[in-house]
């Protein structure tokens, strides 16, 4: 290990920052603007084995968010400002005299300045057998990723210690990581510092209507393992033991204060590194903290991001000494919401009442788990409040404390509804009310980005003012006043569908139509934007024009094949190959079952292909198989076999028609009065390859029983003693939504014309990637808007909906078979052009329970060199 | 000798440590699209052809999942880069340089290409 000291002659003034998380790198961005990294050396001592990230937004992890999302780094800013980061290496010690840091490494800087932002660490009771295996805390991405390894592979309950705001997040996690969750509070209600015992109770009701079991007033013991040292349940204070798998601690933070007090600087009586109003530690000028490892001087530790920004922003101007540097942080308010799926929870200002003097107005409806209190001045200012249940008021109620409200306050807590409620929106804020408080933005400071510095998209503003990039719980109140200030500015907001097309695609969509454009470089050097004529175009519209012109392909004149000429550039990768791409690089293959029903010999079939190729089967949620892992070369060979066996392509890949799924109805069952499997069957057989804006999903149940779960489709359909019941609109997924009824006891008949105008109104209208829910939503009028346009034909369009609709199911085929018979197009079914022989080295599989699924270590060391190389690359 | 010799009698190849190692015949390029091929040390690249008929070539391996799949993904032109989009999980990368446009710290390797007839 080499010990170096650096530094050259005469060299430039150095500040050193340890630790770079969420303030640490505000700090630095304060610098920046501040001009200070130009004038001086900065080096950051990091300890984690990533750059700053948000740690607000950590939980979202498990929803799918990557640590490169997180990320809060942006390297061309470090870079670009000659930063010099070193992550994974920690500051070990600070000698004062000397003014340098030792960092684990041995390398050993001299500063200038020294800032300390070293955040805190997750408090551990000290209960027995507390470091078992699965213990953990939740702090880190590392945390994370144990935690998820730990309940995925071997366990099925866990439990969180601490009922607190990061508790409950945690206790969230565990729930969505599939265990079942207690959470173990010691307070005697959940959230003790936030909400009040009333908010308490109702928020206990909605926890506990999510399944998570909660037991409040009491403490842990002990931690229970079994021989080998693993966690098996935990002893609680009333006496009672609980059976667990894994324990996560999120019992407080404690400042991570260590360093300091090893270099002799003063800390707090509980923690915490003493600064002063300008964030310079008490007891030497050139040493600053900032964040949650510092004790402010109002003698708090703030546990928030929002304070340690003001605090990292504080520092950098006591540092530039320039017309910034008066700034001070003396305390922060201590707002909080709580992010947690299905729980709305905030409190805000003087949440519990403790000013002289003060008023509560406070609803409640405990069935509903509502709770709402305000707490009101002598004055009839707004000192702060808690919500439980709907925190939509949050944004505006937050902005508005410290002001008496321009209504009268149990307007602003009652239900929408509900006698004298009033819709208090963002307009009605004045223009210091703070927005974003994580940032510490005005209402004013927003619509200045509006009017005077011409942003005009929310993304825009908030790069401009940092407004919502936090914690994220203003960013309603925030759309909200961007949407008013443009429409006041008379600014046009820019509808386009991409960088390349000023249209929407409903406006794309009649282009198309009317003008009979083909060609996807046709209609952007015609229509695109000025800059875009000429170019390339980009993935967004490529994909939506392909599917435009696909949908109304016999109409104008289009070959309706994706792979054909010019359409195969602009299909999206699974569109291009027919087949669904997986994580290593292979495909799945979903053949079409309609309706579900499928005769024993064609299961047999696609068992001897799933076991001639290697392929792991699944069934599927929409009532079908699906095969995982053919290499593109294998896609050719089994579509070849499913072709010849009368299966067709199930279109798992397109924005287009899924599957229609079926009950077995009156035919078997007791309780049927129509037959679904046949109807859904003709369904899917009517509307297969119809390409769409999003996918489209149905569904057919025999009686009012609903096993097929039609509310929950696109198009769904019950049958009832007279006929068919038809609903639109239902959606699964993310954001669940039951369908509409449109139209009631239609015939077949009936039936089939309705869901062909309804459909084709859908195409023609939605945006791209908009499920029929979210259109119905959205388009002026709703649902009744489209009842009148397709059940009584007001626009006049009905005619051609149903002949538009009609050429498509003449004009289908199958795309597997008709790829399969083309030469040319088969060619590009390699993994190589020059060694068509030669498999993806990457895409491997190893056994899993009787299959096998991706060898993922493959893909982490990239590429290998392929055994069979020699020869068969060309030269 | 014709200057204009037909398409396919141009090959695609790429400037390698060595030297020039062809590829494929330039007719196999869709514009728009791009094709995989195989180095001599096992090494990918994504070749690909836009339609004014530049080539470019850049590392095949999508560098956030590991994937070898670049060569799949649509392509286009951003703030007049030419890029193309990973089919996995969509961040852009610069045909020219290599570049992630979504992730200033990410770049893979980009080859210099050329159509040569032989
Ligand atoms: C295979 C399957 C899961 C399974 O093992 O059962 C599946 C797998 C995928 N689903 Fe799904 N979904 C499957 C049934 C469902 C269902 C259930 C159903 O259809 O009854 C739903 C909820 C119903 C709904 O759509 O409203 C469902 C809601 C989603 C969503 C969320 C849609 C939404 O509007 O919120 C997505 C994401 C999207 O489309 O943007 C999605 C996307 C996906 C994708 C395509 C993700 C992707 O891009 O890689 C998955 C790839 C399939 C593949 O590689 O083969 N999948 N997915 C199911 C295939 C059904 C089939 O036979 O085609
Ligand atoms: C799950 C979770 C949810 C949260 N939700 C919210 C919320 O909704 N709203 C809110 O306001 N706040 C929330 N917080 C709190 C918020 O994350 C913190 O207030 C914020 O991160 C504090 O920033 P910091 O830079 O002071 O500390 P940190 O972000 O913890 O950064 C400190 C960094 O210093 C490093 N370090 C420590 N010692 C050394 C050393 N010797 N050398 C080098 N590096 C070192 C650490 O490894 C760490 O990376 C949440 C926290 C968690 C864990
Ligand atoms: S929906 Fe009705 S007909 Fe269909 S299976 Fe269920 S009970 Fe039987
Ligand atoms: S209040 Fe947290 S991002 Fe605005």
């Amino acid at each position: 290990m080499s010990t170096t000291a650096l530094g050259g002659d005469r060299p430039r003034p150095t500040i050193v920052l340890v630790g770079h998380g969420m303030v640490g790198q505000r700090f630095l961005e304060a610098l920046a603007e501040r001009g200070l990294t130009a004038t001086h050396r900065v080096v950051v001592l990091c300890e984690e084995p990533r750059p700053a990230y948000d740690r607000v937004q950590i939980t979202s992890y498990f929803s799918g968010r990557t640590a490169d999302e997180l990320s809060l780094t942006d390297m061309e800013f470090i870079e670009g400002h000659g930063i010099e980061l070193r992550t994974g290496d920690p500051a070990e010690t600070v000698d004062r005299e000397a003014r340098t840091v030792t960092a684990r490494s041995g390398l050993i800087v001299g500063y200038d300045v020294l800032v300390l932002a070293t955040g805190s660490y997750p408090f551990v009771p000290p209960v027995p057998n507390k470091d078992a295996e699965g213990c953990f805390v939740y702090r880190t991405i590392e945390d994370l990723l144990a935690i998820e390894e730990y309940a995925k592979s071997r366990a099925t309950t866990g439990a969180v210690v601490g009922g607190g705001l990061l508790g409950l997040e945690a206790a969230g996690a565990l729930k969505g990581l599939g265990l079942r969750t207690h959470i173990v509070e010691f307070a005697p209600r959940l959230m003790p510092v936030q909400v009040d015992e009333g908010g308490g109770a109702a928020l206990l009701r909605t926890i506990e209507e999510m399944g998570l079991a909660v037991h409040t007033g009491t403490g842990t013991q002990e931690i229970v393992t079994d021989a080998s040292g693993a966690v098996t349940g935990m002893k609680l204070s009333d006496g009672s033991e609980l059976a667990t798998d894994m324990v996560v601690f999120s019992a407080g933070v404690r400042p991570r204060d260590q360093l300091a007090r090893a270099a002799g600087l003063a800390v707090g009586e509980r923690g915490g590194i003493a600064v002063d109003a300008q964030c310079r530690t008490v007891t030497d000028p050139d040493v600053f903290a900032i964040g949650e490892c510092a004790q402010a001087v109002d003698g708090r530790v703030y546990g928030l991001v929002a304070p340690g920004y003001e605090q990292a922003e504080t520092a950098a101007a006591a540092i530039a000494a320039d017309e910034t540097g008066h700034m001070t942080f003396t305390g922060a308010d201590l707002s909080t919401k709580l992010k947690l799926l299905g729980v709305d929870v905030a409190s805000f200002g003087d949440a519990h009442g403790t000013a002289e003097g003060c008023l509560d107005v406070v609803y409640s409806d405990s069935r509903a788990g509502l709770y709402k209190k305000l707490v009101i001045g002598r004055d009839g200012t707004l000192l702060g409040g808690i919500l439980v249940g709907d925190a939509e008021a949050y944004g505006t109620l937050r902005a508005l404390t410290g002001s008496v409200p321009p209504v009268a306050p149990e307007s602003l807590v009652l239900p929408a509804g509900a006698g004298a409620a009033t819709q208090l929106g963002p307009s009605a804020l004045p223009d210091e009310a703070v927005i974003c408080s994580c940032h510490n933005v005005t209402k004013g400071t927003i619509r200045g980005a509006v009017t005077e510095h011409s942003c005009t998209t929310v993304p825009e503003v908030k790069k401009c003012t940092k407004a919502g990039t936090g914690c994220g719980s203003c960013v309603k109140v925030l759309t909200q006043l961007v949407g008013d200030e443009l429409e006041a500015s008379g600014v046009e907001v820019d509808k386009g569908l991409c960088g390349c097309f000023g249209q929407t695609r409903e406006e794309l969509y009649e282009i198309v139509l009317a003008l009979r454009i083909t060609s996807y470089q046709d209609l952007l050097d015609r229509y695109g934007r000025k800059e875009a004529r000429g170019g390339d175009g980009c993935e967004t519209c490529k994909p939506a024009v392909a599917s435009i012109v696909a949908s109304l392909a016999p109409a104008i004149g289009a070959d309706g094949y994706v792979l054909d000429g010019e359409q195969a550039a602009l299909q999206d990768t699974n569109d291009h190959f027919l087949a669904n791409l997986q994580k290593n690089g292979s495909y799945s293959v979903v053949p079409r079952i309609p309706g579900g029903e499928i005769a024993p010999e064609k299961l047999i079939v696609i068992g001897e292909i799933a076991r001639d190729f290697g392929l792991y089967t699944k069934i599927t949620g929409g009532q079908r198989i699906d095969m995982f892992g053919a290499r593109v070369e294998q896609l050719p060979l089994i579509w070849a076999r499913l072709v010849d066996a009368g299966f067709e392509s199930g279109h798992a890949y397109g924005k287009s028609l899924r599957t229609v799924k079926s009950c077995v109805g009156r035919t078997w069952c007791r309780y049927g009065v129509q037959d679904s499997v046949r109807m859904a069957i003709d369904l899917e057989l009517r509307y297969r390859g119809l390409r769409s804006p999003h996918k489209l999903k149905s569904a057919v149940s025999g009686c009012a029983r609903e096993c097929a779960e039609a509310r929950s489709k696109d198009f769904g359909v019950i049958a009832t003693a007279n006929g068919w019941n038809l609903y639109v609109g239902g959606n699964g997924g993310a954001t669940p939504r039951h369908a509409d009824l449109l139209a009631q006891d239609l015939s077949d008949a009936e039936l089939v014309r309705l869901i062909d105008r309804f459909l084709m109104f859908y195409i023609r209208t939605a945006d791209r990637l908009e499920r029929t829910s979210v259109w119905l939503e959205r388009i002026p009028g709703g649902l009744d808007h489209v009842r009148d346009v397709v059940v009584h034909d007001s626009l006049g369009i009905c005619d051609e909906l149903e002949s538009l609709m009609a050429s498509h199911v003449s004009h289908y085929r199958d795309e597997w078979a008709e790829t399969v018979d083309d030469p040319e197009k088969l060619a590009r079914f390699v993994s190589f052009v020059n060694a068509p022989d030669t498999p993806d080295p990457v895409v491997g599989f190893v056994p899993e329970r009787d299959q096998m699924k991706p060898d993922l270590p493959l893909l982490s060391i990239g590429m290998r060199p392929a055994e069979t190389l020699e020869g068969s690359a060309q030269r | 000798m014709t200057l204009a010799p037909e398409t396919t009698d141009l090959k695609v190849r790429l400037r390698l440590r060595d030297g020039w190692f062809t590829v494929c015949d330039l007719s196999a390029l869709l514009p728009g699209r791009g094709v995989a091929a195989l180095l001599p040390d096992g090494r990918q690249v994504a070749v690909f052809r836009d339609r004014s008929g530049r080539l470019y070539a850049i590392d095949n391996r999508d560098p956030f999942t590991g994937a070898a799949v670049l060569s799949r993904g649509l392509t286009g032109t951003h703030r007049d880069r030419p890029f193309v989009a990973s089919p996995l999980l969509k961040q852009r990368f610069d045909l020219e340089t290599g570049r992630c446009l979504d992730d200033g710290s990410v770049r893979v390797a980009a080859y210099e290409v050329q159509a040569q007839a032989l």
